[in-house]
């Protein structure tokens, strides 16, 4: 390129949607563009595994584990997996741990880049709708065994409340009212929030109950971390109200997982939900 | 055969330079201001939709005065660049300098290139470093002209007399009230007096490298402008420019053909075919090719 001018395509008025003017300017870039050779690579790419969202009233919390595995082997011990995706929002990854890295980073810029050109931020359903499409176009590399199924939680400041969203590999998505898991340990995680959600949640507790459900799911699933005490490695926790996104610093995460884990010590099964109608009520 | 004109270069160059500057010059000042924390752009806009100041990226901010049509343009594509330089590379890998240079390279083509009119913009390029010290203010003007200003920088209206108003009153590491006084003082500054500028007239944003974010960009409110001016004279709006309030004019009701004014309703009384030199009608007949 000897015109060191900028090229006619920047300067053509058009799409506000960075993953589109990648397609056509700079599809190498997109990691959904890659062709691979048949087979399955799932076996040699690093998973991340288990991340849980909560909401309470005028915000919600997403916590992700550390752990990444290739087959049996943990590839990273404090991989990071919960994301900001803007001001308002966050999205933590299951599956392919490179490609979903580089989904969420593309899906940072495309967030960022409509803010800018527009002048406006994307509603939180757009945003939702955006991310949706980056993982449609990821679908040929998941039928390979490449699969990246994130989920993405915001503010919505709009009706004032945090707003959970589930994908599946094909792109399709659900809102969730009040809890959600993703990842291999997702199942164990589950049931944990069904026992210990209840909507009047603070934002403090929301936390405590996504450590607990992430515990549980460590207890069960071999690919999701539990806290590491020796080395001082705890679960990311970011929590979404109306003053933004915010990540929970290492030191009161810390002090939280002490606890869990402590209690754990008593109780290696987590707390005791009250059973409505069983022995001990109807004495009581 | 006709013998095209002749036009040296110089004045050619000259022509369009006068042309870029006097589009420049009809629309209002912009100023750029270091302050303690960061880089402060004030103008006086009353639109609260079109921005002549916005963001580029993480620590850059763009500012504009000429066309709005041209510098929208280049503020897309400036993001564009930056998005793409820092998703291919690195957010900490797009620099002012970088886009400085892409547009004192598309604005000089197009100033030299004969086929386009030049654009009649002027450009800031703000950079608000680590310290005081790393924050950059690149001026680019219509024909690709790149500056680094220091301290302050005016472009656009009557920048001369605005700038010689902020260089007799600018201090360095002042606060951002300080300088935001200053600057607003600065723009409702003429020859013939001061005038005080209406908060909501006013487009003020700053890179503020106290900003806990990555994006050091923000803009200031009419609110929090006004809490920083504190109590000031009785404010006055500008003058209109003779531009604003002018759309297009509507079909006049003339009946005769005037054949300089393409809104007339009437055509037919002068033939089309007319001479294009002297506007005289043709002689009734036909033009017949000349022999060859």
């Amino acid at each position: 390129m000897s015109d060191a001018r900028i090229p006619g395509a920047f300067l053509r008025p058009g799409t506000s949607s960075f993953s589109d003017f990648l397609a056509e300017n700079a599809p190498d870039l997109l990691p959904a563009r890659r062709s691979l050779p048949a087979g399955s690579a799932a076996e040699i790419a690093p998973h991340g595994t288990t991340i849980v969202a909560v909401t309470f009233p005028g915000g919600l919390v997403m916590a992700g584990d550390r752990r990444a595995t290739m087959g049996n082997v943990i590839a990273q011990r404090d991989i990071q997996k919960v994301f900001p995706a803007d001001e308002y929002s966050v999205v933590g990854i299951a599956g392919t741990a490179g490609l979903a890295v580089e989904m969420v980073r593309l899906f940072q810029v495309e967030l960022e880049h409509y803010e800018k050109i527009e002048g406006s931020i994307l509603s939180l359903d757009g945003k939702a709708n955006r991310l949706s499409a980056l993982i449609r176009a990821n679908l040929g590399m998941a039928m390979q065994g490449l699969a990246v199924v994130p989920m993405f939680a915001g503010y919505d400041l709009d009706s004032g409340t945090g707003r959970i969203f589930g994908y599946d590999v094909t792109g399709g998505r659900h809102e969730e009212a009040s809890f959600f898991t993703v990842g291999s340990g997702s199942l164990f995680a589950r049931g944990a929030l069904k026992k210990l959600y209840r909507d009047d949640l603070s934002s403090d507790d929301a936390v405590r109950v996504c450590l607990q459900a992430l515990y549980d799911a460590a207890d069960d699933d071999s690919a999701t971390g539990g806290p590491d005490l020796t080395r001082r490695i705890f679960p990311i926790v970011w929590v979404v109200t109306a003053d933004g996104a915010v990540q929970l610093d290492e030191a009161a995460i810390g002090a939280l997982a002490d606890e869990v884990v402590g209690a754990r010590m008593a109780r290696p099964d987590g707390p005791l939900a009250p059973l409505p109608g069983g022995g001990e009520e109807a004495q009581a | 055969m006709s013998t095209p004109f002749y036009v040296s270069p110089e004045q050619l160059m000259k022509d369009r330079a006068d042309f870029a500057r006097k589009g420049i010059a009809r629309g209002r000042s912009l100023a750029a201001v270091q302050y303690a924390d960061g880089v402060l752009l004030v103008t006086e806009n009353p639109s609260q939709a079109l921005h002549k100041v916005s963001e580029l990226y993480d620590r850059l901010a763009f500012a504009a005065v000429g066309r709005y049509n041209e510098f929208e343009n280049l503020r897309i594509a400036g993001v564009r660049l930056a998005d793409m330089r820092g998703y291919a590379y690195d957010r900490r890998d797009v620099t002012g300098r970088g886009l400085a240079n892409a547009y004192a390279q598309t604005l000089g083509t197009i100033f030299s290139s004969g086929g386009e009119k030049p654009y009649e913009v002027e450009i800031f390029v703000a950079e608000v470093g680590a310290t005081a010290a790393d924050d950059q203010i690149y001026r680019l003007t219509y024909e690709g002209r790149v500056a680094d200003e220091h301290g302050f920088a005016v472009m656009g209206g009557d920048s001369e007399t605005v700038s010689t108003y902020l260089s007799e009153h600018y201090t360095p590491g002042a606060s951002l009230g300080e300088a935001l006084t200053v600057a607003v003082a600065a723009l409702g500054h003429t020859g013939d007096g001061d005038r005080v500028i209406p908060v909501e007239d006013l487009e003020v944003a700053v890179l503020d490298r106290t900003r806990s974010q990555p994006r050091k960009f923000s803009r200031l409110r009419p609110a929090r402008v006004a809490e920083l001016l504190g109590p000031r004279g009785t404010p006055e709006h500008a003058a209109p420019l003779p531009d604003d309030g002018a759309p297009g004019t509507g079909a006049t009701t003339s009946s005769t053909d005037d054949p300089a004014d393409p809104t007339d309703q009437v055509s037919g009384n002068v033939a089309p075919l007319e001479n294009p030199s002297t506007g005289e009608p043709p002689s009734g007949e036909p033009p017949v090719a000349p022999p060859l």
